[in-house]
C-alpha cells in the first residue's frame, strides 16, 4: 500500500502548496488594495488609535490630537476659538471618512507618507510609535478671523456666504471662509452614536453647514465678471483705459427683443462714456456691447486663461470648476449637439450672466491675476509639511499657473480702473486711509425680476486688491443669502465691501 | 505582564510535560515530533483566544484550557489503554455504529441545536458538543478495518468497465452505503466541510487500500456531480459561492465575515501588527472558524507560514507513521487521520484566505472548541500509537541466544551419548 500512500503525500503536499500561495498572495500582493480599500474601516479605525499629525496656521494648532482613554488611544481635537472658523478647510475626521486637509493630506497626517518613511523608521528603532506628520497651512490666522467674523456679523444668523483671500504673487490662500459652519469637534467625538446624530443635522439642514462655498458653491459672478470682459476687451487691442466706450441708457443686443439697462444708474446713459467712468458705475450696457464686440470665442478663452472651466486648487479635493461656457446644447427635438453661443447670449455672460459660473474661488484667482501683473498662480493651501518633531520635511514651491492670464499692460489698466471704482465709484465702502485699494462690486439677478419687482435678492459679490501698485492681498467675498437684509440692500459694495476692507486690513497691518 | 500568564502558561506546560512523560513511559519508540508540534498549536490557539477575549470581554481561553486538559488527559487515556492500535480493529462495525449514531445525535429533537444555520451540535446542560468530530475519527477505524479485511476482494475481483475495475457490489456495499448514510445526514444538517472532508477520506481511503487510481477518478466526477447537484439544489451552496466569487458585492451584509477576515490578512502584512495591536474582533467568529484571520492580523504571514508548515509536519509524520508501519490496518488507519487532517486544514484555511468558498470547519488545535480539540487529541494518540509499533525493533532472535548462560534458568539437559 506505500505506492498510494506516497502518492497522497504528494496530494497534501499541494494542498498545503496552494494554501502557502494564496496566503502569500492576499497578505504580501494584494494587501495595498485592500489597506487603501476606502470600504476598509479598520485601516481609519487604526487611525484613530495613532498619535496623529497636527494641522497648523502659523505656530497655532487647528487640528490636534489628544490621547484619549476609551476605545481609542487618540481624540481628535479641533481647538474651540478656531474649531468652526477653519472647519471648511481641515476638514474633520471621522470613523471611516475625512473631509478637506484631513483627507488630502491623510497619508502626511497619519505618517504614511513616503516623506515620512525616515521619521517612521528611525521611530520603529526606537520602539516608539509612529506619529503622524504635521501641516503647515498657508491661511493667515487674522484674515481669516476677518473673513468668517465680517460674513458671520454681515449676514446675520440666517445667512450664507464665502469669503477667499489670495497672495497674488505666490498663490497662497489666506483666508476661506464659508459661512455657515460646523464645529468638526462633534462629528470626531468617539460618541458614534452622538456623532452620526450631529452628521445627520447638518447633513439635513438646508442651509448646508458641511458644505466648503468657497470651493464647491458656483453662482453667477454678475458684475464681478466684468473684469474678465474688460480684460477681454483691452487685450483685443480696440480699447485703452483712458479711451471711450460704448454705452447707453439700454442696449439691445443683435437678434433678440430683450433690452439690458443699467438698473437705473444714470452715468452710463450717454451713448460712449469713459471706460473708467463705465467701470466705476458698472454700467451694463458698456459690457454688454464689449462682449459682443469681443466674441464668444476670445471672451471664453480670456476666461479660460483666468483658470474657468479648470480645477487648479490640488490641496482640497471636491473643487468645482467654474464656468464659461463653450457652448450651448442644442434640445434632443431640435436636433442636438453643440452650437456656439449667440451675440445675445454673449451679451448677457459680458456682465456675467446666462451660464457663466464662477466659485468665490475663482474670483479671488482672476482678482489676484490682476494684481500680479497678469501672472496667475496655482492658488495652495499647504505651506509646509513637518514631522511631528517640527522639523522640514517639504515647502510648497509657488507654482505659475498661467503667466499671461493678461499682459503686464493690461493689468496696469486694469488696475486703474478698479482703483477709480473704490476711491469714487461702487467699490468705495473697500476704500482704506493711505492705502490705494482697487476693487469691483457684483450684485446677480436671479431669476428674470428684480428686487423692485417683487423678485428673489440677488448674489452680491466683492471682488479686490491692495495697496494697488503691489499687492499683497486678492479677496472674493460672495453672499448667496442674507434673509435678515431687505432685498433692495443686498448689494457687493454695502455687504461686501466692509468684508473685504477687513480681511486686506488684516493681511497689511502685519 | 498579564496576570494570568503564570496560570495558564503553566498549567500549559504542566499538561504537556505530563503527556511527553507518559509517551516515553507507554510508548517510547513513538514518533518524537508530534506532541511538541501539536503543543505549539494548542498554545498558540490558546494565546490568541485569550487575546480575543481581551478585545470581546469573554472567557473563552479558560473554557479552552478545561477543553485541553480533558484532551491530553483522554489522549493519556488512550495510549494506556491502547497498547496495540491492531486492537481498534475488533471495533469496526461497532464504531461505524457509533459514528452514525453520533451522527444522528444532533437530529433529536431536544437534544440537537442549531448554530449558524447548522445542526451539528448537541446541548448537554452548559455544555455543547460537535459529535461529527468525534465520529470522523470512528468512522477512520470502521473504513480501515473493513478495506483491511477485504482489499483483496476490492482490488482483484470485479468488473472492468471502461477503464476503470469496479468491484463487486457485496464487498463495497457495506463500506458505500456507510458513506451515503453520513454523507445524507450531513447533507440534512447543512454541514458543508464535514460532507467535503467524508467523501474526500472515503475515496483516500479507498484508493489507498485497493491502490487503484481509477477510484479517484471516479470519485473526482462523482465529486464534481455532487458539487453541481448541491450548488443547484440548496441555495446556501449558492450563496457561499457567490460570496466567494465576489465577497465585495456586500461587503457589509453576506460577505461581511471574509471581507474582514481579508482586511485582517492584509493589514497583518509581512510580520503582523503584533499581538494586541490588530483588530481580529471585527471578524465575527474569529476565535473559531475565523482563528487564523486573527494570526495572519497580528503575527503576520511569518506566523501564517509557521502555522501551515506545522500542519504540513502533521500530516507528514502521519503518512511516515502509515508508510512504515508493518500492518496494513495501521497503514490505513494513520492514512486516514492524516487525510481528515490535511483536509480540514485545507478546506477551512482554504476558505478563511479565500482559495476556495468558505464551509464551516474548525482549524485543529487552534480553533475554539472542545469536541475539536478533544478529538484531535485522540487522533494524535492513535497516530502515536502505530509509530510506536512501527518503530519498535523487531525482537531480535539471535541476541537471546547469545544471552550469559549463567543467567539462564538452571534446566537439565539430558546428554544423548553419541556412541
Amino acid at each position: 500500500m506505500n505506492k498510494p500512500i506516497r502518492a497522497v503525500s504528494i496530494f497534501c503536499m499541494f494542498l498545503f502548496l496552494a494554501l502557502m500561495a494564496n496566503v502569500t498572495y492576499v497578505q504580501f500582493w494584494k494587501s495595498d488594495d485592500y489597506n487603501t480599500d476606502p470600504r476598509n474601516a479598520r485601516v481609519a479605525e487604526a487611525s484613530y488609535s495613532r498619535e496623529r499629525g497636527q494641522i497648523l496656521v502659523g505656530d497655532q494648532p487647528v487640528a490636534t490630537s489628544k490621547p484619549s482613554d476609551d476605545r481609542y488611544k487618540y481624540l481628535r481635537v479641533y481647538p474651540e476659538a478656531g474649531a468652526r472658523m477653519f472647519a471648511p478647510v481641515t476638514g474633520y475626521l471621522q470613523l471611516g471618512s475625512q473631509t478637506g486637509i484631513e483627507r488630502s493630506q491623510n497619508a502626511v497626517l497619519t505618517g504614511e507618507d513616503p516623506q515620512l518613511f525616515v521619521t517612521r523608521l528611525v521611530d520603529l528603532l526606537k520602539g516608539e510609535t509612529a506619529q503622524g506628520g504635521n501641516v503647515v497651512l498657508t491661511l493667515d490666522a487674522d484674515a481669516q478671523k476677518a473673513a468668517f467674523e465680517g460674513l458671520r456679523d454681515t449676514l446675520g444668523p440666517k445667512g450664507e456666504g464665502s469669503v477667499v483671500a489670495i497672495q497674488p504673487k505666490t498663490g497662497r490662500v489666506l483666508a476661506m471662509a464659508s459661512y455657515p459652519s460646523y464645529d468638526p469637534n462633534e462629528l470626531a467625538t468617539h460618541d458614534s452614536a452622538k456623532a452620526s446624530e450631529t452628521y445627520q443635522a447638518l447633513d439635513g439642514d438646508d442651509r448646508e453647514p458641511l458644505l466648503n462655498r468657497a470651493i464647491r458653491t458656483r453662482l453667477f459672478p454678475g458684475s464681478t465678471f466684468k473684469l474678465v470682459t474688460a480684460a477681454a476687451a483691452i487685450e483685443s487691442g480696440k480699447y485703452h483705459v483712458g479711451d471711450d466706450v460704448p454705452a447707453g441708457a439700454t442696449y439691445q443686443p443683435p437678434g433678440t427683443t430683450h433690452r439690458i439697462g443699467n438698473d437705473g444708474r444714470g452715468q452710463c446713459s450717454p451713448a460712449k462714456i469713459g471706460f473708467a467712468t463705465a467701470m466705476e458705475f458698472s454700467c451694463n450696457t458698456t459690457f454688454a456691447q464689449l462682449a459682443v464686440e469681443v466674441g464668444p470665442e476670445k471672451m471664453r478663452e480670456q476666461a479660460e486663461a483666468f483658470g474657468f472651466n479648470n480645477s487648479s486648487l490640488l490641496d482640497l479635493q471636491g473643487q468645482v470648476q467654474s464656468v464659461y461656457p463653450t457652448g450651448v446644447d442644442v434640445p434632443e427635438s431640435e436636433g442636438g449637439g453643440t452650437r456656439e453661443l449667440s451675440l445675445a447670449e454673449t451679451a448677457q455672460t459680458g456682465i456675467g450672466q446666462n451660464t457663466v459660473q464662477a466659485t468665490p474661488l475663482q474670483m479671488a484667482m482672476v482678482t489676484a491675476a490682476i494684481a500680479n501683473q497678469g501672472t496667475l498662480m496655482r492658488p495652495y493651501l499647504v505651506e509646509q509639511v513637518q514631522t511631528a518633531g517640527f522639523d522640514v520635511l517639504r515647502t510648497t514651491e509657488p507654482e505659475v499657473l498661467n503667466d499671461h492670464a493678461v499682459s503686464a499692460r493690461t493689468a496696469g489698466e486694469l488696475t486703474d480702473l478698479l482703483v477709480a471704482t473704490v476711491e469714487s465709484g461702487t467699490a468705495s465702502p473697500a476704500r482704506i486711509d493711505d492705502v490705494k485699494v482697487a476693487g469691483k462690486t457684483g450684485t446677480a439677478q436671479r431669476g428674470d425680476s428684480l428686487c423692485s419687482a417683487g423678485g428673489k435678492p440677488p448674489y452680491a459679490w466683492f471682488v479686490s486688491f491692495a495697496p494697488a501698485d503691489n499687492a499683497e492681498v486678492a479677496v472674493a467675498v460672495m453672499i448667496e443669502e442674507a434673509p435678515d437684509r431687505a432685498c433692495g440692500e443686498i448689494a457687493g459694495g454695502q455687504l461686501g465691501g466692509p468684508i473685504a476692507k477687513a480681511v486686506m486690513e488684516a493681511v497689511l497691518n502685519k | 505582564m498579564p496576570t494570568n500568564l503564570i496560570g495558564y502558561g503553566g498549567w500549559l506546560t504542566i499538561l504537556v510535560v505530563a503527556a511527553h512523560v507518559v509517551v516515553r513511559i507507554v510508548a517510547p519508540y513513538a514518533d518524537p515530533v508530534l506532541l511538541p508540534v501539536v503543543a505549539a498549536l494548542n498554545g498558540l490557539g490558546l494565546a490568541v483566544i485569550h487575546r480575543i477575549d481581551l478585545a470581546k470581554d469573554t472567557g473563552l481561553a479558560s473554557q479552552q484550557l478545561t477543553w485541553m486538559t480533558l484532551g491530553v488527559a483522554l489522549f493519556v487515556g488512550t495510549l494506556i489503554a491502547l497498547p496495540d492500535h491492531r486492537l481498534l480493529a475488533r471495533f469496526t462495525y461497532t464504531s461505524g455504529l457509533a459514528a452514525i449514531v453520533l451522527l444522528i445525535l444532533p437530529m433529536l429533537p431536544g437534544l440537537g441545536t442549531q448554530i449558524n444555520g447548522a445542526r451539528i451540535w448537541i446541548s448537554l446542560g452548559p455544555f455543547s458538543f460537535q459529535p461529527g468530530e468525534i465520529a470522523k475519527m470512528l468512522l477512520v477505524i470502521t473504513f480501515a478495518g473493513y478495506l483491511v479485511v477485504h482489499r483483496d476482494a476490492l482490488a482483484l475481483a470485479g468488473r472492468r468497465v471502461v477503464f476503470v475495475d469496479l468491484p463487486r457490489g457485496r464487498d463495497l456495499g457495506p463500506v458505500l452505503m456507510m458513506w451515503v448514510v453520513s454523507l445524507g445526514i450531513l447533507v440534512l444538517q447543512r454541514d458543508l466541510g464535514s460532507s467535503l472532508l467524508f467523501f474526500g477520506l472515503f475515496l483516500v481511503m479507498l484508493y489507498v487500500a485497493t491502490e487503484r487510481p481509477g477510484w479517484l477518478i471516479v470519485g473526482g466526477l462523482l465529486f464534481f456531480g455532487g458539487a453541481t447537484a448541491a450548488f443547484r439544489i440548496f441555495g446556501h451552496v449558492q450563496s457561499r459561492v457567490d460570496i466567494w466569487l465576489d465577497p465585495f458585492a456586500d461587503p457589509d451584509g453576506s460577505g461581511y465575515q471574509l471581507v474582514q477576515a481579508l482586511y485582517g490578512f492584509a493589514w497583518g502584512g509581512l510580520v503582523g501588527r503584533g499581538l494586541g495591536e490588530g483588530m481580529p474582533q471585527r471578524v465575527p467568529y474569529v476565535e473559531s472558524d475565523f482563528i487564523l484571520a486573527a494570526i495572519g492580523e497580528e503575527l503576520g504571514l511569518t506566523a501564517v507560514m509557521a502555522v501551515l508548515l506545522l500542519y504540513g509536519l502533521v500530516v507528514e509524520r502521519a503518512l511516515r507513521a502509515a508508510l512504515i508501519s508493518r500492518d496494513g490496518f495501521g497503514k490505513l488507519v494513520a492514512t486516514g487521520l492524516a487525510a481528515v487532517f490535511a483536509l480540514q486544514v485545507f478546506v477551512v484555511i482554504g476558505g478563511v484566505t479565500r482559495l476556495i468558498p468558505l464551509t464551516g470547519l474548525t482549524t485543529p488545535f487552534l480553533s475554539y472548541g472542545g469536541s475539536s480539540l478533544v478529538a484531535n487529541w485522540v487522533i494524535i494518540a492513535i497516530l502515536l500509537r502505530i509509530s510506536d509499533q512501527a518503530r519498535r525493533p523487531l525482537p531480535d532472535l539471535a541476541a537471546e541466544a547469545e544471552t550469559d548462560p549463567d543467567e539462564q534458568a538452571t534446566q537439565v539437559v539430558k546428554v544423548v551419548s553419541e556412541r
